[in-house]
């Protein structure tokens, strides 16, 4: 993926001085290894400052949402699904926006690497299908194969949807469709065992709405947890029942609209899979609906649009 | 903090009774040094001349502490350029130090000692500790790679500051999340908020964050830190500049690292520490 970064600055250059774009959003290099930091650049010189690796997981489309100014976007698959969607959303306009795809070979999980690695991370590279990892006393190589974020491992959209010029060729993405293992392993559960399995695993939960802030579908001027009159939702991490409330409701508001594209994870400080009830809404709307959000800017999303055969059963 | 009742049927109701916290003795074992040296700086907020605020002062003189020294500091941690280091021993009752497979308590308090008299932990220090503890309290130190300067903040004029250029490149990337404020040993924000179950209700104090919208959100609508830039600006400014201004005695952060290394966006305080010092 490192590749990249020369056709990224290039091209970012190329339309900065032509006056396409205002302002590029992309990544810069980060004060850590595996933090590669949103960023913008404004200039042309200041190209030479974008770069693109394993570690840019950060959804960056949610950067976009209300913004006036004509944009060049750095875009992933899952990047330029949420662009689609702000699209259809009215949240930014595709004219306002130049979007250089970047077919994606998948993001790596920092946190996944800091628990097969005992030291303290100093250095990672990414050479290849192989991770070099070094600390302050030893160095491992990794393949990159076992350190991916998990969206990453069953997502089908590597290639952007939608893009102006590309920043590497186009790849071939996976033959086998997603088949939700993971959501079908948590519907078999019974309905007791998944509350305690939901209690436990959001118990660590310190309502820092991490998970909230990096979503790209989160652009609500005040969310429901915000609201203070009325107050919806208590705020107190004690009190389970509103933690339950907010990260349920939330994923309900993402229902057809997720694109799996795991910011959710990455930003949260507890390693809470928050995923869980995302995946559960968008296995849903691909078993019912066969709807998969994001994919085309001529489509109205999953639940402004009734049509007549939709699954209805669920209405008694 | 306190708790009422909102049934019409007792004399009670809507009298609102402090929850009588019985503050049993307690001990945190093992918190790092930059930890403990944090709660000097959050007793500035609660227990000052004017104010004193029972539920913390109660629960903080309840409490001893016993602490573990650093002999491997992260990449990150910058404490001793933060008002501390891995053996620093502000706030501690006892200190205790990894000598192999066991540890060396330095006792430092009157409760230290109390609490080491409660645990049996009486065996006498080797001979030699009071000198190889000074060793590895150096060599600990000399691992420390990063450090910030804030010298030339204490002297710079606030509102040339607070207006600076910098402020929105430096806060794009934020998302405004709480992270960093919720795992920060020195933010003190607080948010009081009354719950009500049926009829029985409890106020209650939770920690918040500036960097939330609502933090600052008047009653009347206006939000005087409406954007995001604004709330980041607020955190490192009260950090690094208000409170040196308001308390004179060095900034608001104990050089932890917690706030850069979950950050998920790299924002840094080092380098905006950087960018406000130059």
């Amino acid at each position: 993926m490192v590749e990249y970064i020369s056709k990224i600055q290039k091209i970012s250059k190329k339309i900065l001085q032509d006056g396409k774009v205002d302002i590029i959003i992309g990544f810069s290099s980060g004060s850590l290894p595996m933090a590669s930091r949103p960023s913008f650049i404004k200039s042309p010189e200041d190209a030479d400052k974008l770069i693109f690796d394993g570690n840019c997981g950060i959804n960056l489309a949610n950067y976009l949402a209300g913004r006036k100014e004509k944009i060049g976007i750095i875009a992933k698959g899952c990047d330029s699904r949420n662009i689609a969607q702000l699209i259809v959303e009215n949240k930014i306009k595709r004219e306002q926006l130049f979007i250089i795809g970047v077919p994606c070979f998948k993001m790596i999980d920092k946190r996944k690497i800091s628990l097969l690695f005992e030291d303290e991370i100093t250095q990672v590279t990414e050479v290849g299908d192989k991770v070099i990892v070094k600390g302050k006393a030893k160095e491992k190589t990794f393949n990159r194969e076992d350190l991916l974020q998990a969206n990453c491992i069953t997502c089908t959209h590597h290639n952007p949807v939608i893009y102006d010029e590309l920043a590497g060729e186009l790849i071939k993405e996976p033959d086998q469709k997603d088949g939700y293992e993971d959501v079908k392993k948590i519907e078999a559960m019974s309905s007791d065992k998944r509350w305690s399995h939901f209690s436990e695993m959001l118990s660590a939960c310190i309502r820092c709405y991490a998970c909230r802030d990096a979503c790209p579908l989160c652009y609500c001027p005040t969310c429901f947890v915000d609201e203070a009159a009325p107050q919806w939702v208590g705020k107190s991490a004690d009190n389970q029942i509103d933690v339950k409330t907010f990260h349920i409701l939330r994923a309900f508001h993402c229902a057809g609209r997720c694109t799996d594209c795991g910011a959710c994870e990455r930003a949260c400080p507890m390693s809470i899979k928050v995923r869980e009830f995302t995946r559960k809404l968008n296995s849903d709307a691909m078993r019912h609906y066969e709807w998969e959000a994001g994919l085309t800017t001529d489509k109205r999303p999953l639940l402004d649009n009734f049509r007549v055969n939709d699954y209805q059963d669920f209405i008694k | 903090m306190f708790s009422y009742t909102t049934d019409t049927n007792s004399e009670d109701c809507n009298i609102i009774k402090p929850i009588n916290k019985k503050n049993v003795k307690q001990a945190i074992l093992g918190i790092r040094p930059c930890d403990s040296a944090s709660f000097g700086i959050v007793e500035k907020n609660f227990d000052t001349e004017e104010y004193k605020d029972p539920f913390w002062i109660n629960s903080y003189k309840a409490t001893t502490f016993i602490g573990l020294a650093c002999d491997n500091p992260d990449s990150t941690c910058f404490c001793t350029t933060a008002n501390s280091g891995p053996f620093d021993e502000k706030g501690l009752d006892i200190l205790l130090i990894t000598s192999g497979d066991s540890f060396i308590g330095k006792i430092l308090t009157e409760k230290g000692e109390e609490a080491a008299k409660i645990a049996g932990w009486t065996t006498e220090a080797p001979a030699n500790s009071v000198s190889a503890i000074e060793k590895q309290k150096k060599e600990a130190e000399s691992k420390i790679s990063s450090s910030i300067s804030t010298d030339k903040i204490k002297n710079k004029d606030t509102l040339e500051l607070y207006n600076a250029s910098f402020w929105e490149e430096e806060a794009f990337a934020c998302i405004n999340c709480g992270t960093c404020a919720y795992v920060c040993p020195t933010c003190w924000c607080f948010d009081i908020q009354d719950e009500i179950s049926d009829k029985k209700g409890i106020r209650m104090r939770n920690w918040d964050s500036c960097m939330f919208p609502l933090f600052t959100l008047h009653g009347s609508g206006h939000n005087p830190r409406d954007l995001k830039y604004q709330r980041v600006r607020q955190r490192f400014m009260h950090k690094l500049k208000y409170y040196q201004d308001k308390y004179k005695s060095g900034i608001q952060c104990v050089g932890c690292g917690r706030c850069i290394r979950l950050c998920p966006v790299n924002i840094d305080i080092r380098s905006i520490c950087d960018i406000m010092n130059s």
